[in-house]
């Protein structure tokens, strides 16, 4: 796998010129994404009106990866209901895990240009940063999340 | 780069990169992480299987021979090593896991000791996590206070700040011989000076600077001095602590257990001499033995003519590099580093620097390295680090400065 399929030229173009890239006064939700171990950070900011994610935005410091995904996440869930984004999320973390049937890239539109991260396992946690942040947002009202349990090593085992 | 502006090295030095089985397997590959470990010599190998398929019992504890040859080659190895680092009185050389180890025991049995409430504890924002946590977290059990002394804008340990900042309540200066992050050699010396003038502990991590300096221990005023071996040839898993005589027999014991005690009684215990006071447990006999090999290897090449090849890889680095637009690098002038080169490329991030330089079989970290109070200072999130041992040659550096150049276009 070359890194050019990697770094395809929308997750390039986006990474110079991020979507939704400001702070946003008037959140309902706020959260901290972080990635201590590659020290990439994000603030996430969600508005919602009634069910549905009427705007969204972020700001922060990471790799191209990260800042792309960020980018192109706030494009494709914005206006959708918190459920459709939530199978969105679901169906993205198959993709950059490489569990996503070839048939179903295409239903991801523009985020099907991260399904190179599957070639590339320690940077699924960078292409999944902003996700768990939305996640955290519209599940339980924002919090910091971590992604460092992401990736090829699993969890370290609870009562171990 | 040009032909005038290579000189050639100081000391004539042959890399033998087949001694190396993994790099022999992997023709392709440019191993340029060695600061965080190092590739290992068939010799250390060998070493170890040797003694596993010879010499291999539990030392210290059998009456039989086999028991008392695994106990002379563990014995053997220490004196080997000790012998390299420059320790004439073997047995205060411990073994431990490594630096790691050998750093929070100090902190926990010596500091747990010997420093209390009020007292203040001195390490630099140059420190590997290693040598920062241990102190920090002593500092918060005891109610001490932990002082962090500043670096200068070329990534020195700032010396004026440092003499500010030692004082009469000042019982440990903690600092690093080099530098992981930026490679800075720090001198030894006039950061002992400083701590002898207020009558504190000097602690060393020696972890970068073993495998790379001529290093003798014994002439350096350092009372604890910490170093792993897995960074200088040596199998992961172990290291050790040189400690000075008269204050390891004062304090406590790190870990308690079998080998460790002289006698034990219900109601307390009296404790082994050294170094067995502080090797609690059965000993990583086979590690020792493959880290003696290590340094038996690393005499052999030299560690002047070591020092020299790496100076002349990391100045060539450094000289190439920013040739580059866009590149910056960290740290003090090449003369003045060990074979460390950290270094940014324009708005790209490390971590897709990495990962483009990997697809040529590049090998660089990528990160904080574990030195994040630096990297606060340095106010850079990550660098791209590249380190250079005794196996790297000028192929290395070019397929380094072709990476970065890749990365350029592909990001321009």
């Amino acid at each position: 796998m070359s890194t050019e399929a990697l770094y395809q030229e929308i997750i390039l173009e986006h990474n110079r010129k991020p979507r939704n890239f400001r702070e946003m006064r008037d959140a309902d939700r706020t959260v901290e994404g972080r990635n201590p171990l590659c020290g990439d950070a994000l603030t996430l900011w969600v508005k919602l009106r009634d069910d549905a994610i009427a705007d969204v935005s972020f700001k922060g410091q990471g790799c191209a990866i990260s800042k792309a995904s960020a980018s192109l996440m706030t494009a494709a869930v914005k206006g959708k209901s918190r459920a459709e984004a939530e199978a969105l999320f679901d169906k993205f973390h198959k993709l950059v895990l490489g569990e996503l049937p070839e048939s179903e890239h295409a239903s991801l539109g523009s985020l099907r240009a991260l399904a190179g991260v599957a070639k590339f396992p320690l940077r699924v946690k960078c292409a999944s940063l902003a996700w768990h942040a939305l996640h955290s947002a519209l599940s339980s009202g924002g919090s910091e999340v971590s992604t460092e349990r992401e990736g090829p090593e699993p969890p370290p085992l609870e009562g171990a | 780069m040009t032909a005038a502006t290579h000189r050639p090295p100081a000391t004539p030095f042959v890399v033998r990169r087949a001694d190396f089985p993994l790099l022999a397997a992997n023709p392709d590959l440019h191993y340029l992480d060695s600061a965080a470990t190092s590739q290992k010599p068939r010799a250390v190998l060998d070493a170890m299987v040797h003694y596993y398929s010879h010499d291999n019992a539990n030392p210290h504890r059998g009456a039989y021979a086999l028991s008392a040859r695994a106990t002379e080659r563990y014995h053997d190895a220490r004196a080997r090593v000790a012998k390299f680092v420059g320790v004439r009185d073997v047995d205060r050389l411990i073994f431990t896991r490594g630096t790691t180890e050998s750093l929070n025991l100090v902190a926990a049995a010596w500091g747990r000791a010997n420093v209390g409430a009020g007292d203040e504890i001195v390490v630099t924002a140059l420190e590997h996590h290693a040598n920062f946590v241990p102190w920090q977290q002593l500092a918060l059990a005891v109610g001490a206070r932990l002082r962090v002394c500043g670096i200068t804008r070329d990534g020195r340990v700032d010396l004026d700040q440092l003499r500010d900042l030692a004082g009469p309540k000042t019982r440990v200066v903690a600092f690093g011989h080099v530098s992981n992050a930026v490679g800075t050699i720090n001198p030894v010396g006039d950061i002992a000076a400083i701590a002898r003038g207020v009558g504190a502990t000097v602690v060393c991590d020696g972890a970068q600077a073993a495998p790379h300096l001529p290093l003798d221990i014994d002439s350096l005023d350092v009372d604890f001095y910490a170093f792993s071996g897995h960074k200088m040839l040596g199998p992961m898993g172990c290291g050790a602590l040189v400690g000075r005589r008269a204050i390891l027999d004062a304090m406590p014991p790190y870990q308690t257990g079998g080998d460790m005690i002289e006698y034990v009684a219900d109601e307390a215990s009296t404790w082994n001499v050294l170094p067995h006071k502080f090797e609690a447990g059965t000993p990583n006999v086979g590690d020792a033995v493959g880290l003696a090999a290590a340094c038996d290897y690393l005499a052999a090449l030299g560690m002047d003519a070591v020092r020299a090849h790496e100076r002349e890889l990391t100045a060539l680095a450094t000289e190439r590099l920013l040739a580059v637009p866009g590149v910056r690098v960290y740290g003090p002038p090449p003369a003045e580093r060990s074979g460390v080169v950290s270094f940014t490329v324009g708005e790209i991030h490390p971590h897709d620097l990495a990962t483009i330089l990997d697809e040529t079989g590049v090998c660089v970290r990528a990160g904080h390295h574990c030195a994040q109070p630096l990297m606060r200072r340095l106010d850079v999130p990550a660098t791209a680090r590249a380190s250079f041992y005794v196996y790297n040659t000028e192929a290395d550096v070019d397929a380094l400065v072709a990476g970065v150049e890749r990365a350029r276009q592909l990001f321009a």
